[in-house]
């Protein structure tokens, strides 16, 4: 993985088959100059054993292979990275995954082109509510998928101009909150 | 056109649009909708399936294809991602590997707008001669 956009698309394609139908991701960056990255979801969660091999690369719930390398590979970029990575899951409830970076760590990862990836994940994943915050010491914002849809009426969000609109208007906070680093 | 930096814009946006536009209901259609399923699991994101999912997006919106895209987990094929799997309206679906740009504009000009073959498919709808009884004596 390139930077943390790819890992945000992969992490929450976990959520996703794990049949939620709201995921909520946040970017905070604290004083210490950390980045917590969350991603919450109201999907079927884990059962103690699959949450103890939740960083086990040679674990998965899938069955066309015995490889799961979704969390493993976070983890490995948190942890080296001066940061850490923790899982909380309640069968029936939901998950929470939290993974801290430091800013200032030469091995942290770059962000990644996030307003892009929360567009994608808003457009091709209708019946579920996608909310991406974001929140510094100087600003936050929030882009909630729910409300997108509710102000474009029946406007799909692949349309030309209304993907443009979007675009510039995530680019716009996107770059606000990269003030605060 | 409306500049978008607020949610609020959009509704000024939507107005714009729709005195411009058809507003086309999606599913209103569906057995003449292209489906087009991204393989975006850890193997396939790894390999670049976001830039080619955007691209598939973006140009088929643009040239006027009646479809949807959306992503599905790992079908097992890693060693081929990006793979993607197109499903014609009244066709079986099909399963195409190394999938960039370039073959995924290869794939909309050919094959969703003539149903011409091109390279790269994963022969994923063969049946085993053993399905295929199984089937008949149902």
């Amino acid at each position: 993985m390139k930077d943390l956009s790819l890992h945000i698309l992969d992490i929450v394609q976990n959520s996703i088959r794990a049949n939620a139908l709201t995921v909520t991701v946040s970017l905070i960056v604290d004083k210490d100059n950390y980045l917590h990255l969350s991603v919450i979801d109201n999907g079927t969660g884990m059962d103690k054993y699959q949450l103890e091999r939740v960083k086990d690369p040679f674990f998965s719930t899938r069955t066309t292979r015995k490889i799961g390398l979704g969390v493993p590979l976070l983890a490995q970029k948190a942890e080296a990275s001066g940061g850490f990575i923790s899982v909380k899951s309640k069968e029936g409830k939901g998950t929470e995954l939290l993974a801290s970076f430091l800013l200032t760590h030469p091995d942290c990862p770059p962000l990644g082109d996030i307003p892009e990836c929360a567009w994608m994940l808003m457009a091709s994943s209708p019946g579920i509510r996608m909310i991406f915050k974001f929140k510094g010491a100087m600003n936050e914002c929030e882009w909630d998928s729910d409300q997108i849809r509710t102000e474009l009426g029946g406007i799909p969000l692949t349309e030309k101009e209304v993907m443009t609109g979007i675009l510039e208007w995530f680019k716009l906070d996107f770059s606000n909150f990269k003030g605060n680093i | 056109m409306t500049k978008v930096k607020t949610l609020a814009d959009l509704k000024k946006l939507r107005e714009e649009l729709q005195k411009k536009i058809h507003v086309r209901e999606s599913g209103d259609h569906p057995e003449s909708t292209v489906q087009v399923k991204v393989a975006m699991a850890t193997c396939g994101i790894a390999s670049g399936a976001k830039d080619v999912m955007v691209f598939l997006m973006e140009e088929l919106e643009k040239r006027g294809i009646d479809s949807v895209v959306t992503q599905t987990g790992c079908m097992g094929y890693c060693y081929a991602e990006p793979t993607i799997e197109v499903t014609l309206p009244g066709h079986e679906p099909l399963v195409f590997g190394f999938v960039d740009k370039k073959k995924a504009d290869e794939i909309i000009e050919k094959y969703i707008k003539n149903g011409e073959l091109v390279d790269g498919i994963i022969p994923i709808t063969y049946q085993s001669i053993n399905e295929n009884q199984e089937e008949g004596q149902q």
